[in-house]
């Protein structure tokens, strides 16, 4: 009868517990007021996702040719564009491109020099004053780590899955969403009585939908190089806006892969050693009534 | 504990040192041979997980701290710097901010097994009281924790917070210049965050071996309540308790690493990796998940009582709530200590921890509609427990026959399986 | 018979025993080591651990001061005397006995780069000074040659070269 009446009180403490761990765990809340976001294919979601060198190349080639003309990124140095679990461009490549970038150095004659695979991504403004009177008054985000500074708040109880699942690509599927989420005029889906002021475009993700950033890229707008196997990309609004997130991710979380990787090695081991350890505790304990 | 000493020196050398020094009989007696019950189940293993969650955090702390600027200009770089460039130091950092979750998770489940089985019960009272001390120590270097990374949750959570303080009268915006070092969260903030948040794992290190010193006298509690009777009711801490906490420490280690290498942000919040910004305030304040409760007693006064104004009022909730804590082993009165015999407790000790977790949900809800009412709601059932229904439970039921001794409530279970 | 029964489970149980402790073992040690591999240069260090440097604007007779790996290194562009007065010395008549070629890449015995601390306690010597056509070391009086080389005082070795190689004529790697 003890045991019986323990049982039941271990259930309700067990799934108190649970409840605890899950129910209460904030989830990400960032895009509210926004249209619900599709989640994306990434090659890196999930637990055995590992990035697309490809995709990581032309992400960073649009995030070079558009992007970087008004966002800075100054988390990221050139280095980093050749090392493992990046997009990976070669030693030569990279040097050939902070070569064509200039950086402050007070050492250098006229405390400027063409910079190194061990300087950081120069910021196309001085500072945030410059970079909101260029851009009439809004400051456009720095995007070292801006993919893991949005997210999806997902109703319950998807997100006491992304325990599960260990998804995190909310930022990616926000950003990938809000640059193929442009109107050209302000749509029926619209808040009722919805003004767009002046100098702002109208957005379904964004939050209040009134951004300031324009519509920033257009089917076309890049030309991606043919693969060495003559496969071509296309060149598309949609393939763009997943290159470019793709990318941002990358940069928010460069050790993705090798993470994963170790954590991999980890749980494995952990599982063998809990497995031992029980068989020893079970040995332990054989002849003691408990 | 001189009467269960079972050490005799080895040699000549340990018995110089013994005479001297008799660190190895205090680990003998009291990591090796310390009798403790038989019957302790899984949840006992808390405390040892603890002492691991502390030991986790105070050793990836300090290698953190080589990497960390604490300067406003600089804090929220360094952090990105030791995920990007230190060795390994994704996985330090993850392991740290994981670490805080997973610290909070033991040691709810750790206080709610005391609740649950009376093990504030005399003659215990000193111990349950540490344990609350660390508990208080916990969740203030938590909350000095989150502000260093210099995020927007970091800067507006330590705002938030920090202006708990003017709701003292009269000498309330004196202090929150005291605690914060200006008129507003700053750079010295941060500096003497980083410093207490540095010092105080210590001083907890300290308290948690008073509140072992603690257990030790009276010995543990266990799942039936009823205390040891003699040496048939007891087995040796070692080999019994350390294999088996470590292999709870083992299975613990399992969710904690899935956190850390699959899924290291998924219990922070994306704010926090936008720099601190003194003008813009995120749309949705929210602390870490462990606050919660409290934040949602906090914020559940939204009305004015008497001379009370509901600023203070909440702050007092809150603070009641926690300081509460300390004295429940005068609330509880009941002879019986472990829930497992008192059938009515038993309803209202699960009502309470559904309970807490509603409070913890609605802490992360927006304090509008229906979720004012529930806050209120949940907030009057934790007071009421341990105010009215403990005390007058103590009084009221009937509770099950006791065995009478460990052992043989082991081979009553026996007989039933 | 029950001994031996007795005997295979004790084998058994040791061995789990074995096995578990092994298998800590190897955790704890996969444990400790990023511990303290943490404390070795991060890869931003890493990265300036070998630098380019071009070389061709150093007129000749000239020197400059560049920092490599956190010290400070002389590029010297020599002049003929100094490479024909550097390259005359015996080696009986050095401290330190080492030949101007192995201290010079062949191809650029114009261009001597050495670490500008001096060998005997790291104070950074002055140029074109001293009796033998160098450094001096104002602080203890140590003299440096053309090549760099100790000729009188109390630093024991000759002023450093680091690791470099020439990439093209002008364009320098250290390290």
């Amino acid at each position: 009868m003890i045991g019986a009446n323990n049982m039941n009180i271990r259930k309700l403490i067990i799934a108190a517990a649970a409840l605890v761990a899950g129910l209460a765990m904030a989830p990400a809340q960032a895009a509210e007021g926004g249209a619900h976001v599709e989640r994306q294919a990434w090659s890196f979601g999930g637990i055995f996702g590992t990035y697309d060198t490809n995709q990581l190349q032309r992400g960073f080639q649009v995030f070079r040719e558009v992007c970087s003309s008004c966002h800075s990124a100054h988390l990221i140095s050139f280095r980093n564009l050749m090392e493992p679990g990046g997009p990976q461009f070669s030693e030569a490549q990279v040097r050939a491109l902070a070569a064509e970038y200039e950086v402050a150095d007070i050492t250098a004659d006229g405390g400027r020099r063409p910079a190194v695979p061990a300087d950081r991504w120069p910021s196309p403004f001085a500072n945030d004053v410059e970079a909101r009177d260029a851009n009439g008054g809004s400051l456009p985000p720095d995007f070292s780590v801006l993919a893991k500074a949005r997210g999806v708040t997902d109703p319950f109880p998807t997100w006491i899955f992304n325990y599960f699942t260990g998804y995190q690509e909310g930022g990616t599927d926000y950003i990938h969403a809000l640059l193929t989420g442009y109107h050209e005029e302000v749509p029926e889906t619209a808040p009722h009585d919805f003004q767009l002021p002046e100098g702002k475009y109208y957005n379904d993700y964004f939050p209040g939908h009134a951004i300031g950033m324009a519509p920033p890229l257009a089917d076309g707008s890049v030309d991606y190089a043919e693969g060495e196997d003559g496969q071509s990309v296309p060149e598309t609004l949609e393939q763009y806006s997943t290159d470019v997130a793709a990318f941002m991710m990358w940069m928010a979380e460069p050790h993705l892969v090798s993470r994963k990787q170790t954590g991999f090695a980890v749980l494995i081991f952990l599982v063998l050693f809990a497995g031992l350890m029980y068989g020893t505790k079970r040995k332990i304990w054989a002849g003691i009534e408990h | 504990m001189s009467e269960h000493s079972t050490y005799v020196p080895g040699n000549a050398v340990e018995k110089w040192l013994d005479d001297r020094l008799p660190v190895v009989r205090f680990a003998k007696e009291h990591l090796m041979d310390f009798p403790t019950p038989k019957n302790l189940n899984y949840w006992w293993t808390f405390g040892a997980i603890l002492v691991m969650c502390l030991g986790v955090q105070i050793v990836t702390g300090i290698i953190l701290a080589m990497h960390y600027t604490p300067n406003v200009a600089m804090a929220f770089d360094s952090v990105e710097h030791i995920r990007r460039d230190v060795n390994g130091g994704r996985i330090i950092q993850a392991t740290h901010a994981v670490g805080a979750s997973m610290f909070f998770i033991a040691l709810y489940i750790h206080m709610f097994r005391g609740l649950f089985y009376g093990s504030y019960k005399a003659p215990r009272e000193i111990l349950w009281i540490l344990g609350v001390v660390i508990f208080l120590l916990t969740t203030a270097t938590a909350f000095m924790g989150y502000i260093l990374p210099w995020g927007q949750m970091s800067f507006w959570g330590a705002t938030v917070i920090s202006n708990i303080f003017t709701a003292i009268p009269v000498v309330g915006e004196n202090i929150k210049q005291l605690v914060l070092g200006g008129f507003a969260v700053g750079n010295p903030t941060l500096n003497r965050f980083f410093s207490l948040h540095y010092l105080l794992p210590f001083i907890i290190a300290a308290v948690v071996a008073l509140h072992i010193w603690a257990l030790h006298v009276p010995g543990n509690n266990n799942p039936v309540g009823v205390e040891v009777k003699d040496s048939r009711d007891t087995v040796p801490f070692h080999p019994y308790y350390t294999m088996k906490d470590l292999y709870g420490m083992v299975l613990f280690m399992i969710p904690f690493a899935w956190f850390v290498f699959f899924a290291p942000d998924i219990l922070g919040h994306p704010d926090n990796y936008i720099m601190a910004n003194a003008q813009v305030t995120p749309a949705h304040i929210v602390p870490e998940w462990y606050l919660l409760p409290f934040y949602t007693i906090l914020r559940a006064i939204d009305f004015n009582v008497l001379f009370i104004d509901s600023k203070l009022g909440g702050v007092i909730a809150m603070g009641g709530a926690m300081l509460m804590l300390l004295i429940v082993p005068w609330l509880d009165t009941s002879k019986v200590r472990s829930g497992v015999f008192r059938p009515m407790f038993k309803w209202f000790f699960a009502l309470f921890a559904i309970n807490f977790v509603g409070l913890m949900y609605l802490g992360a809800q927006p304090a509008e509609g229906i979720y004012t009412v529930l806050a209120k709601v949940c907030t009057g059932y934790y007071f009421l427990y341990f105010l009215v229904i403990l005390p007058v439970l103590s009084r009221i039921e009937t509770p099950k026959p006791l065995p009478t001794s460990i052992s043989e409530s082991v081979l009553g279970k026996t007989a039933h399986a | 018979m029950s001994t031996q029964a007795e005997h295979s489970s004790t084998n058994r149980r040791d061995f789990l025993f074995v096995a578990t402790g092994a298998v800590g073992a190897v955790g704890a040690a996969a444990v400790v080591w990023p511990l303290i591999n943490q404390l070795n240069p991060d890869a931003s260090t890493l990265a300036l651990a070998s630098i380019q440097y071009d070389v061709g604007p150093i007129a000749e007779g000239q020197s400059v001061t560049i920092m490599w790996r956190g010290l400070p290194v002389f590029v010297r562009h020599r002049t003929a005397a100094e490479i024909t007065e550097a390259q005359a010395v015996p080696l009986s008549d050095l401290k330190d006995p080492e030949t101007d070629e192995a201290r010079t890449k062949p191809g650029h015995e114009q261009w001597l780069i050495m670490i500008a601390n001096c060998t005997h306690l790291g104070c950074i010597p002055v140029g074109e000074a001293g009796d033998f056509d160098g450094w001096f070391c104002p602080c203890h009086g140590s003299h440096y040659d053309s090549a760099g080389r100790i000729r009188r005082g109390p630093a024991p070795k000759n002023l450093v070269v680091p690791p470099y190689e020439f990439l093209s004529d002008t364009l320098v790697q250290i390290g």
